[in-house]
């Protein structure tokens, strides 16, 4: 039911998706029995998988563990065999592409940053920003004081002010994953899913990556998946291991690491 | 909206300035200069001008969908030609009694195929607003179909252009076939008068020139309004990391469909301009090679700048006929070399040679 109402919303103007959105329960994301196989391969194996509202979850786990294809399920670019993924009680977002996902609050940073290059940082920002994304208000669209007072704002959290009229594609490594972060946030998604945020970045920049997602936490709910366990022990409260498609545990960083089966997964039999 | 479009754009200033120049020079060196005079300028000159310019909005409209949205269109030929057949069809119905076998009605290869009647159509034709209605919507409707339907399979790259090639090819065939009701291989020509104007008096000619001129004008506008818009931001967007920009929730297919659309429409009018100064529409126009051809241009001037694409199509159809009066077989031979020359040595085209000069 709750399907149907999602999958016709867009015909209906008077409300977007994100104000159909239910979380009543506080919990944002149910990730629920989802089996994903490539050729045989079981990336993800049954694997169940709830996110409360505001909450900061890393997830950890060995390479081939799911964790990338968990996120493609969620924001629509692989279909599951089987199992369920709704965006609070009621969208279901097996039945929405990956345009009405975003729509509906779900923003995601890849693993290799991806920005628009021969864009400027600004114009990054503008392009994200959340608004009527169809083709004729976008021909017509022009920034208000108050948009670009948002990007200025969004410039300032990630740190990018002074490069704002540059090119995209001059930034640094880093600073290419923080306008990645930053493009989220003009979104105004409920959910952000940043997949290796800190992946070839210095330690400087890693600390100030911690303080910008720990930021972040509250207002919005906030998956990471990260393989560096120094920045995970960093941000984390709740932390869910995976394994072979499924979870193996999930708790406090410290509870996590002293449970035997991780121990034995990261370490080798 | 019009000067924020052309701000920052020299070239573009440069090419509506010259087009400016031409609409109010041309007619008067034309018509009210005498014969005799060095400044008069032949009909013959005119039309061939005229012709340029027709390819200039061509080239235009593929620049916009080649070098802003990333989709190499090796189809353009046909939106083009389907425009001419819309205004052909139009000038054969002016023809009326004058044709040879004088059916009031019936074209004359109709008539000669033996057809009692007019096919349906055909009907509407024997009005102007409708023929150049159908000049814009013939191809912007096919356009729409074709890529709903490609965009939405997320067809892209060279599968795509091979695509794009295949759709104007088949075109082609049907045309050919005089089942379809367009002529067949002779296609529509022998027209008269368009609006009432004798189609080979002098006066006729300048003010198609100027129309031509007008329409490259008004397309180089629109088109820089897109690129200019944030709905220009995210068509280059797509072009650079179309996936990226779906997750930040452009939908993707519809923006694609849409430019798309627009361009073919634009390739239509050019088609419509361009079949009663050349007094003929036959599906040869419909070949692959000549929508390959288009790309060349765009490539030559340089591509994501439109300005660039429009003077590619001048310089290179200026060097087209003065080199097929010399060496009329080998054509090909030099288009093909100045393709792989210019892919070489210049990948921003020539006007990026200038830009690169002006700014070191």
């Amino acid at each position: 039911m709750g399907g149907q109402v999602a999958r016709w919303q867009y015909l209906n103007p008077g409300k977007t998706l994100a104000e159909t959105l239910n979380i009543s329960h506080k919990t944002l994301l149910y990730v629920e029995g989802v089996t994903v196989s490539f050729d045989g391969f079981r990336a993800l194996n049954d694997l169940s998988f709830y996110v409360d509202l505001g909450e900061l979850r890393c997830v950890i786990g060995p390479n081939g563990a799911g964790k990338t294809t968990m996120m493609d399920v969620v924001t629509g670019k692989t279909r599951p065999d089987s199992g369920y993924v709704f965006f609070g009680q009621t969208i279901n977002l097996l039945e929405l592409d990956e345009p009405r996902i975003a729509q509906a609050g779900i923003g995601r940073k890849f693993q290799k940053p991806t920005v628009f290059e021969s864009h400027s940082v600004f114009e990054n920002l503008e392009l994200a920003m959340a608004g009527d994304k169809r083709v004729w208000p976008t021909l017509r669209a022009r920034l208000s004081g108050e948009q670009r007072d948002r990007i200025d704002e969004v410039l300032g959290i990630v740190g990018l002010r002074e490069q704002a009229r540059g090119l995209a594609g001059a930034l640094s490594h880093g600073q290419k994953q923080w306008l990645e972060i930053g493009m989220l946030l003009m979104q105004d998604p409920l959910l952000l899913l940043v997949d290796e945020p800190v992946a070839g970045m210095t330690h400087q920049e890693m600390d100030r990556t911690a303080e910008l997602l720990r930021s972040l936490a509250g207002r919005h709910s906030v998956v990471v998946v990260e393989h560096d366990m120094d920045f995970v022990r960093s941000i984390a409260k709740r932390v869910t291991v995976l394994h072979q498609g499924a979870v193996l545990a999930e708790g406090s960083m410290d509870d996590v690491q002293q449970d035997p089966r991780v121990v034995e997964v990261y370490l080798g039999e | 909206m019009i000067i924020r479009a052309m701000k920052d754009d020299t070239g573009g200033q440069i090419l509506l300035a010259v087009l400016l120049a031409a609409v109010l020079l041309v007619p008067i060196l034309s018509l009210a200069v005498p014969d005799s005079s060095p400044l008069h300028l032949s009909t013959y000159t005119v039309t061939l001008l005229g012709k340029y310019l027709c390819y200039a909005l061509l080239a235009v409209a593929v620049d916009l969908v080649w070098g802003y949205l990333g989709i190499l269109s090796l189809g353009h030929g046909a939106f083009f030609a389907l425009g001419g057949y819309a205004m052909g069809m139009y000038l054969m119905r002016q023809i009326g009694d004058r044709g040879v076998y004088g059916d009031p009605v019936l074209p004359d290869f109709m008539v000669f195929l033996d057809w009692k009647e007019l096919p349906w159509f055909w009907q509407g034709f024997d009005m102007f607003w409708f023929a150049a209605l159908m000049a814009l919507l013939a191809p912007g409707v096919l356009a729409y179909l074709f890529g709903y339907l490609a965009f939405r399979s997320r067809v892209t790259g060279v599968y795509l252009s091979i695509i794009t090639q295949a759709l104007t090819y088949a075109l082609m065939l049907a045309f050919f076939r005089n089942e379809m009701g367009f002529g067949g291989n002779n296609g529509l020509t022998d027209f008269k008068d368009l609006l009432g104007f004798d189609l080979q008096s002098d006066a006729t000619r300048a003010g198609l020139f100027v129309a031509s001129a007008l329409a490259l004008g008004l397309g180089y506008l629109a088109c820089r309004i897109i690129v200019t818009s944030r709905l220009g931001r995210v068509t280059v967007a797509i072009r650079d990391a179309e996936s990226r920009t779906r997750f930040i929730g452009y939908r993707v297919e519809q923006i694609k469909a849409a430019i798309f659309t627009f361009s073919a429409m634009l390739a239509g009018l050019a088609g419509a301009l361009y079949v009663p100064q050349v007094g003929i529409i036959n599906p040869s126009e419909f070949s692959p090679i000549n929508s390959i051809e288009i790309v060349i241009w765009v490539a030559v001037g340089g591509r994501a700048t439109l300005y660039g694409a429009a003077v590619g199509a001048l310089m290179v159809n200026y060097g087209k006929s003065l080199f097929t009066a010399v060496f009329p077989d080998a054509w090909l031979f030099a288009l093909g070399g100045l393709f792989v020359l210019v892919t070489l040595l210049l990948p921003r085209g020539l006007t990026g040679l200038l830009r690169q000069r002006s700014a070191g």
